[in-house]
């Protein structure tokens, strides 16, 4: 018996570790090579020239508007949706996942291909003018964030007995703005949360549709222009890409640790 | 006049009858119950009452106001869910004030009414908690506060008690019935057990298939089945095949023996006649003017303050209940006893 558990745990260490470094070694050796910058010595000299440079900060920053646009767009769209269909539409649950989950279906190239094609044109000309432009930037982006918001919008509303809460809210005297606004969306506020730090994580390193859309003005294409000019900041911008995306993932965790308390605690009865 | 008025309602979903011919009258400050098994329409009728659900013939009418095809949130209606449906991100203070301050009410009225209300549940003491601080009887006391916050002109419960322990359930009932009489408030109560339908109710209406099978008091219900499904349902009940049945003379023959049955012209009788006895009239031995049977004990279980017994007579089973006394003997099973009960207690079904 104690044999057998020490090879189980042999073999579960052995793949742990295997999948570690298969994560952590790639990661490392950009970390080492981003510090190489300076010849003979370890240095952040990379990282200084990375945050030296003005279009760092304008393409971070020309990316978090559009990110924050995505994510107040994706909730005001897919929020409602989402809610309607459970309470109202169950029947049409299946279809509406299965078409949430297209973004990851078609290619990235396609999706810009297709709405560059229809935006460009009578009577849609978006494509015309920087700010239709962006708009278009947006709206390409609500559909690829489109799995991560409604599964985690979904999810959310599954959490909670939306129909019963809907209906006490309305015997009690609600309109429809009141139950969404005062009992629906703040029962929704974690999911709400993590589906925009995912929107946010998405949009910050997307490269396709930025580099055909808007070029090097947002921070995925501003990212891959470096690393085919400057070899150490590439680097660099790589290692600051993930911290950024381990920064909303932390911030997910911080607001999920909050739900996981009060639910335990709703289970103590 | 009736305060609640029930109009020739059905409701039909797609080609399935839910409710069908439902006609009923409820007097202000009148309980009345729901009961039935399960899918046999009594939730969507409450569900008509409260707007969540809208019939697909027929009217509704609460206080001489034609409610039937009006929204919900207006019909100023209150109602306590199975599932508490209490509001998880507001405190047990917003909760319940949550119907005046959609109304507008001024702060201070609000703060005045969530005071009494908790006081009328007694959970003074958790108004700045939230719900899963509360447990699952305290939760439904705060639904009911919340439901009656608004002064509701109608009290609508959804089998509020079935997700409670039994202990708590029994506590609880009576709760609602002590609060419900202290306010005077029209109450329609949905429920499928029995024991709590006949103990806090005015009158029940028993459900089946869509059906109103029945109308009546607790004792009427009980003592006075109109159908055999209501006999059935409400209550043990003994039925016998019989011959040789003579309506008229209100007798008929049982595993050989001569019954003589309570002659009601009020009585349906089904086209397969049987001999309907509670367990509870049936008394071990034989007395002056009452019915006998012979028979052979099958089992005897012990049930508390009640002792169930079951004996063989003919080819059929009956079931008898006996108060439990200290010193009471019993008899064992194999041992052959009479079996009787009074004419007035049977009847044919």
């Amino acid at each position: 018996m104690a044999e057998t558990m020490k090879k189980r745990s042999f073999w579960s260490w052995l793949w742990i570790i295997l999948g570690v470094l298969y994560f952590i070694l790639p990661l490392y050796s950009t970390f080492d090579f981003s510090l190489r910058a300076k010849k003979g010595v370890l240095s952040l000299v990379s990282y200084t020239n990375v945050f030296k440079d003005p279009s760092f900060w304008k393409t971070i920053e020309f990316s978090l508007i559009i990110g924050i646009f995505t994510i107040i767009v994706s909730i005001i769209l897919v929020a409602p949706t989402a809610y309607w269909i459970r309470l109202r539409l169950p029947q049409l649950r299946g279809m509406v996942e299965f078409i949430s989950m297209l973004p990851f279906v078609v290619p990235a190239i396609v999706l810009v291909f297709g709405a560059i094609r229809a935006f460009s044109g009578a009577p849609f000309y978006l494509t015309n003018t920087f700010f239709g432009t962006y708009v278009l930037l947006v709206a390409m982006y609500v559909v690829l964030a489109l799995p991560f918001v409604y599964r985690a919008i979904d999810t959310g509303l599954a959490a909670i007995d939306v129909r019963a809460l809907t209906e006490a809210a309305q015997s009690l005297g609600a309109s429809w703005s009141t139950i969404l606004f005062k009992v629906i969306f703040p029962n929704l506020r974690v999911a709400i949360i993590n589906s925009a730090f995912l929107t946010l994580a998405t949009v910050i390193g997307e490269y396709t549709i930025a580099s055909f859309l808007v070029g090097i003005k947002a921070f995925g294409p501003y990212m891959s222009l470096i690393g085919q000019n400057r070899t150490y900041e590439s680097s660099s911008l790589a290692i600051i890409s993930f911290l950024m995306t381990w920064g909303f993932m932390g911030l997910i965790q911080i607001f999920n640790r909050g739900k996981v308390d009060s639910s335990s605690l709703a289970g103590a009865r | 006049m009736a305060f609640l008025k029930l109009s020739n309602i059905s409701k039909l979903f797609g080609s399935a009858v839910a409710v069908e011919g439902f006609n009923l009258d409820v007097a202000k400050g009148e309980f009345v119950s729901f009961l039935g098994p399960s899918g046999c329409g009594k939730t969507t009728t409450l569900r008509m009452i409260a707007g969540f659900e809208y019939p697909t013939t027929g009217e509704i009418i609460l206080d001489g106001k034609d409610i039937t095809n009006m929204a919900p949130n207006q019909r100023d209606v209150g109602m306590v869910f199975q599932a508490y449906a209490l509001f998880p991100n507001l405190t047990i203070g917003q909760n319940i004030g949550f119907g005046l301050e959609v109304r507008k009410r001024p702060v201070e009225e609000i703060k005045d009414r969530v005071d009494k209300m908790l006081s009328l549940v007694h959970l003074e003491k958790h108004k700045d908690k939230y719900p899963y601080q509360l447990s699952g009887g305290q939760q439904q006391r705060i639904a009911l506060a919340r439901a009656l916050a608004i002064s509701p002109r109608v009290l609508l419960l959804d089998e509020p008690l079935s997700a409670l322990d039994a202990k708590i359930r029994v506590e609880l009932r009576l709760e609602i019935r002590r609060i419900q009489q202290e306010l005077g408030i029209t109450t329609v109560y949905v429920t499928h057990d029995q024991e709590e339908a006949l103990l806090i109710s005015d009158r029940v209406v028993v459900m089946s298939q869509g059906h109103m099978e029945q109308v009546g008091t607790p004792s009427e219900i009980y003592n006075y089945p109109s159908t055999e499904f209501v006999a059935q349902f409400v209550g043990q009940l003994n039925l016998l095949p019989v011959e040789k049945l003579d309506k008229k003379a209100g007798t008929c023959v049982v595993g050989g023996q001569t019954i003589k049955f309570e002659n009601s012209s009020s009585r349906v009788i089904s086209s397969n006649p049987r001999l309907a006895i509670r367990p509870e009239e049936l008394q071990i031995g034989s007395g002056k003017g009452r019915n006998a049977l012979k028979g052979e004990v099958e089992s005897v279980l012990f049930l508390g303050s009640v002792v169930r017994m079951r004996v063989k007579v003919g080819e059929n089973v009956l079931m008898a209940d006996l108060f439990n006394e200290r010193g009471l003997t019993l008899p064992r099973k194999g041992d052959d006893v009479v079996i009787s009960f009074p004419e007035e207690s049977c009847w044919i079904i």
